[in-house]
């Protein structure tokens, strides 16, 4: 800041800085050592990668693991079930979100305003609130079904719920406004006479939008689609809550295996290749994200 | 329009129901507000929903402090050692899944325990662990907002002979205050909703509303779940509402000062 010494400096930025390298930084490095450990019943229940012994230190390190972890095909089958179930909802959030911020970035003054606000409102309600809402409207005797009896469209209730239909749903419908915001701030900025220019000079409606907004809009497509992407890549209620005993996701076996079973370095092995594979898309979207920023 | 719908829909629903007479969300039995007596006199959900406030308003405080001493480093130093680390440390949270985060904080609370002692897992555990993720989300809001700040406003003020700290606290964070206000409401609301983090940081002393709506509508839809859910999106319409209306009357008086 102007006429701000040195030291001022140092505080404003060593302060959080050193907040962030202790509570979330050096917390990643633990999952790593942990995820080395051996599980053991006690307090901590992992094994110390340290032992004393004969005056001397050993290293009591394990890949043991990432072992079971690769060995066991219920872990492979659960992180890509959760890269399939992710993709989808990024992909489906993509169809519905686009031409939901279209029609906001088209809207003008008040309405424009209000659309946005709407969008963002769901940010503001609670999350486990609006996966739950759904139990009510999918179950065998929900909302939807009885609107599907009484409208002669199926005889017997169809199975809505606690399966792959609900996850993805729930998946969509939780992380469209992560999408729609950064689609709404490319497409806001767009120069609508660049379109009109095209149109002039004879393109269709279709060539247009192929040529000219779509790649404009890239960089709100990869922000949104990341946002969407990696945060449901680790989703922990809507498969518990939404899913069904066949719906596999990483997120809920990181749980499992943490509350349930107890099996700490387990757990931590299990995070340690989620963070290891969310690597790219996370420097990816700090990319993105930066670039935002400069605009 | 659809699409706002389907973002609607189920929560018009929710609230729709809570004032149903019928335990069955089959039947409509006519109006009702028995679920919300039958809320009231369950404590468990009474304390819980204390926890979550005070941890959300002093969660909220600490981000607001951190956020914006970190949005203000990120949005004016162009470069300073390890710019790059921070700038990921502060958006890696945004998206980083919620189970990682709460399993990397929790072992780090457990390994501090046991060489120091302490902390002792409860509130203050989740306390921290909100305030690592609010301040991120802050500090987002307040480099958008100082990225739009005319600095000739704190030239000028410097020029006219201000001291650095009056400018800071008479022009700049004024100025800001917009991404103040609703930094801090993001923060409380993001604490109150947290369900995994919570779960993951907390000991045997402290449950937070959402844990017991969690356990409770793991068991299946409730009356009285559909209450509190009611009485939630209330408070939380008042209070962006309330936001709203703090802002635009900052903004109108802004304006007319202008022409005056």
């Amino acid at each position: 800041m102007t006429g701000m010494g040195w030291t001022g400096r140092l505080l404003l930025i060593g302060v959080p800085f050193l907040w962030l390298a202790l509570f979330f930084l050096l917390p990643l490095l633990i999952v790593v050592k942990i995820s080395l450990a051996q599980s053991t019943i006690g307090i901590p229940p992992y094994t110390p990668l340290l032992v004393d012994h004969d005056g001397g230190r050993e290293l009591h390190a394990t890949l043991a693991n990432f072992a079971l972890i690769t060995n066991d095909d219920l872990y492979l089958r659960a992180y890509l079930g959760s890269l399939g179930n992710a993709a989808m909802a990024t992909a489906l959030c993509l169809l519905i979100g686009y031409p939901v911020a279209y029609a906001i970035a088209r809207s003008q003054g008040v309405r424009r305003h209000l659309l946005l606000f709407l969008v963002m409102l769901p940010f503001w309600t609670s999350f486990l609130i609006r996966v739950y809402a759904w139990i009510a409207i999918l179950e065998p005797n929900g909302l939807l079904n009885q609107c599907l009896i009484a409208l002669g469209l199926t005889a017997a209730p169809l199975p809505l719920l606690n399966n792959e239909f609900s996850v993805e749903l729930g998946l969509v419908y939780s992380y469209l406004p992560f999408m729609i915001l950064p689609l709404y701030g490319s497409l806001s900025v767009l120069d609508p006479s660049l379109i009109e220019a095209a149109a002039d000079l004879g393109a269709r409606p279709l060539q247009g939008f192929l040529g000219v907004t779509l790649p404009l809009t890239l960089p709100g497509i990869a922000a949104g689609s990341l946002l969407v992407l990696i945060p449901a890549l680790g989703e922990f209620v809507i498969p518990d809550l939404l899913g069904g005993p066949d719906t596999l996701m990483i997120g809920k076996v990181l749980w499992d295996e943490f509350f349930n079973n107890r099996d700490w370095p387990v757990a931590a092995a299990v995070a340690v290749v989620l963070v290891a594979a969310l690597a790219v898309p996370l420097l990816a979207a700090q990319r993105f994200l930066e670039r935002g920023h400069a605009a | 329009m659809l699409g706002f719908g389907f973002l609607y829909a189920p929560i018009v629903l929710l609230v729709f129901y809570s004032f149903n007479a019928s335990r069955l969300v089959t039947v409509w039995a006519g109006f009702s507000t028995r679920w919300y007596g039958a809320l009231l006199h369950d404590g468990a959900f009474g304390t819980a929903a204390l926890t979550s406030l005070e941890v959300a308003a002093m969660a909220a405080a600490l981000s607001l402090v951190l956020g914006t001493c970190a949005g203000f480093g990120m949005a004016r130093f162009a470069r300073f050692p390890g710019r790059l680390v921070f700038g990921f440390a502060l958006l890696a949270p945004l998206v980083v899944p919620e189970v990682i985060l709460g399993l990397s904080l929790l072992l780090l609370f457990v390994a501090c325990q046991s060489w120091f002692g302490w902390p002792s897992r409860g509130m203050l555990t989740i306390t921290v662990a909100h305030a690592t993720f609010g301040a991120c989300f802050v500090s987002v809001l307040v480099r958008a907002q100082l990225a739009g700040f005319d600095r000739a406003l704190e030239e000028a003020a410097l020029d006219l002979g201000a001291r650095p700290w009056t400018v800071l606290t008479r022009i700049t964070l004024p100025g800001i205050s917009p991404a103040l206000v609703s930094g801090w409401l993001l923060a409380f609301t993001l604490s109150l909703d947290d369900l995994v983090i919570a779960s993951f940081v907390t000991g045997p002393s402290a449950t937070t509303l959402p844990m017991a709506v969690f356990s409770s509508v793991r068991l299946g839809v409730s009356p009285e779940i559909n209450a509190l859910a009611t009485l939630f999106l209330c408070v939380v319409f008042l209070l962006v509402a309330l936001a709203g209306w703090l802002m635009a009357r900052d903004e109108r008086r802004r304006l007319f000062g202008r022409q005056v």
